[in-house]
């Protein structure tokens, strides 16, 4: 036991790594590519030379991103076969067929149109570059939907039935897989995130160019460009968000109490702003779950219902099966304890399917199938040994998406300041307090944007299917040494390569500094690709 | 105003043009090949060590059909504890 938890532990610490260093780079670039996108309008309609420089400069850092992040998603899909063999054989088709269409979009349309965007320029019509570079953004998109249709439906399980015999769920329906709420809610908030992110890194840039007393040309253009679309990403960003906050509230309840510490709830709930938990709460005890806070009434209920009396659970309420219909009514829905046992149930015909396979005995199958299908919703219950463990970990829950929301209220007035300042009040970007804010704020970008996906990862546990399959039941059995050891290998290996392109984008961003901003109608011959 | 043309004259074959097209983008590089030669390391990393020696298939490694791998993760989802 202590060993297989140890495989648990690291193979998650594993999936975790790699994955945050993978969304280092994806949102840069899906945001990057839309904002070189308008830079690249702007230059197509005015034929203006600096716009072409301001094009260019920034698609060069979008090339480096782009480097950077190349093939680091790839480790994911290794962890799978390897590490949790168990969770991608028991998912089939349902994660392969998303995965692969991603691979193949990504593929044909990064690889076709990110080579027309850097090497076409005078080999290919203005016309046809520019329409390069908006299909590659959009190519982006595309990938990210197909890998966050993926996670979606670990999320909330649609569109399948579980066949005992292949020991794998079958998609049953594409369409509700690919266009659940949940998929679309997540797709759209990853992706106008990546917007906010590009914005502040580019406000960040040019703010260092600005410190720098240089290009300020190029910096105050830019920072015009990517105030708006900041501004214009985080109101679709905050739009998406309460999409998927009304989606967490319905499909994975126990996640959403927990990103609000909230053991026990109630109609007209309040939400916690800003608090810091008690450490030594027990989820039975009568203790209040904050040392400290500072609370919006009513704002959890509209938050989850849109109604400013809506029931919402807490922890001891769902594990009771407690909830409050629209009318008031106190009803008994089904308690963790019964979902325990009927995922225990849902074992035991999958065992008697598996003894009646064994002795060819079809009317015995049919019957255990039939058994199982009832109590399937349940199975990854039928795993655990008491109540508290379905409850997540709240600590953990609770700060990350409270530091989400906290640093994403700050870059929402960050961003309404910069494009203020740029336009009505352009000598504010002389002041050093304002450049280095913008500077810092690129580091709170990043740090909201990893936030979320903590918050959405931790949020779920127990389960890596929510409901269906604990993330304990997915590991290979597979020895905790050699998961140890492609973990420090992927650390170490990939932290020298992330060193080595960070230093090139440094560098060229420090020989940009350099340089001095160009007059209209001065040639430009340079590519720095 | 500069007015951008194809430099690729249009009497050469489509395959040729495009093979000209990526062979004089490469070639034009400054930070490109840089950036390419870490990508071409991190690709022979992932692909020529963790995938071979680091990260193998387990199923498909350990067993030789379907059937066998649906019986070995059965075996192993009803064992778990």
């Amino acid at each position: 036991m202590n060993d297989l938890m140890s495989v648990v532990d690291w193979s998650r610490a594993q999936f975790a790594l790699t994955a945050m260093y993978h969304w280092l780079f994806v949102p840069l670039t899906l945001g990057l590519s839309v904002i070189v996108g308008i830079m690249e309008t702007i230059y197509f309609k005015t034929r203006s030379e600096k716009w072409l420089v301001i094009t260019k400069f920034w698609m060069t850092l979008f090339g480096i991103n782009f480097a950077m992040g190349v093939a680091t998603g790839i480790i994911l899909e290794f962890e799978f076969g390897t590490n949790w063999s168990n969770y991608s054989w028991f998912v089939g088709d349902i994660f392969g067929a998303p995965l692969a269409i991603e691979g193949l979009l990504a593929f044909f349309m990064e690889a076709t149109f990110v080579a027309i965007m850097f090497f076409g320029w005078k080999k290919v019509s203005p016309g046809f570059h520019l329409a390069s570079t908006w299909l590659t953004a959009l190519g982006a998109s595309i990938s990210a939907l197909w890998i966050l249709v993926a996670n979606a439906w670990m999320q909330y399980p649609v569109g399948m039935e579980f066949d005992p015999a292949q020991m794998r769920n079958v998609m049953d329906d594409f369409w509700a897989v690919a266009f659940s709420p949940v998929a679309i809610h997540k797709f759209l908030h990853a992706v106008f995130d990546g917007w906010v992110l590009a914005a502040v890194f580019v406000i960040g840039v040019s703010a260092w160019f600005l410190l720098k007393n240089t290009r300020r040309d190029l910096a105050l253009k830019s920072i015009k460009v990517s105030g708006w679309v900041g501004l214009v990403g985080m109101i679709l960003t905050l739009w998406s968000g309460d999409g998927s906050a009304v989606d967490v509230a319905r499909v994975q309840p126990m996640k959403l109490a927990a990103m609000e510490g909230l053991y026990d709830g109630g109609r007209g709930q309040e939400i916690v702003g800003i608090g810091i938990l008690d450490p030594s709460k027990e989820r039975t005890d009568d203790k209040d779950p904050y040392l400290f806070k500072i609370a919006i009434p009513y704002g959890l209920s509209f938050l989850a219902t849109h109604d400013i009396n809506g029931f919402v659970p807490g922890i001891n309420d769902l594990i009771e099966g407690r909830e409050i219909t629209a009318e008031g009514d106190t009803v008994k829905t089904v308690s963790y304890a019964e979902r325990i046992a009927r995922g225990k149930l849902a074992h035991e015909a999958l065992r008697a399917f598996d003894r009646a396979m064994t002795a060819d005995d079809e009317a015995a199958m049919e019957s255990a199938r039939a058994d199982l299908k009832v109590n399937y919703p349940y199975f990854g219950y039928g795993y655990l040994d008491s109540v508290d463990e379905a409850v997540p970990p709240v600590g953990m829950t609770f700060y990350s998406f409270h530091i989400m929301v906290i640093f994403g209220s700050y870059l929402f007035l960050f961003l309404i300041l910069a494009v203020y300042a740029v336009y009505r009040r352009p000598g504010w970007w002389n002041s050093r307090l304002l450049l280095w804010i913008s500077i810092l704020s690129v580091a709170v970008v990043w740090i909201c944007s990893q936030a979320g996906w903590v918050t959405a990862e931790v949020g779920r546990q127990p389960w890596i299917i929510e409901g269906l399959m604990p993330t304990r039941a997915a590991v290979s059995a597979v020895s905790t040494a050699s998961v140890q050891l492609t973990f420090w290998m992927f650390a170490v290996v990939f932290t020298c390569l992330l060193a080595a392109e960070a230093v090139i984008m440094i560098r060229f961003i420090g020989k940009e500094s350099r340089t001095t901003d160009i007059d209209d109608g001065q040639p430009v011959d340079n590519n720095e690709y | 105003m500069k007015e951008n043309r194809p430099d690729i004259p249009k009497q050469t074959s489509l395959p040729m043009r495009i093979f000209r097209f990526y062979r004089d983008g490469f070639r034009s590089m400054t930070i490109g090949r840089r950036l390419w030669l870490l990508i071409l390391i991190k690709l022979f990393i992932i692909f020529f060590i963790f995938k071979i020696f680091f990260f193998p298939d387990i199923l498909h490694r350990d067993y030789d059909n379907d059937r066998d791998r649906a019986a070995a993760v059965r075996s192993s989802l009803l064992d778990r504890r």
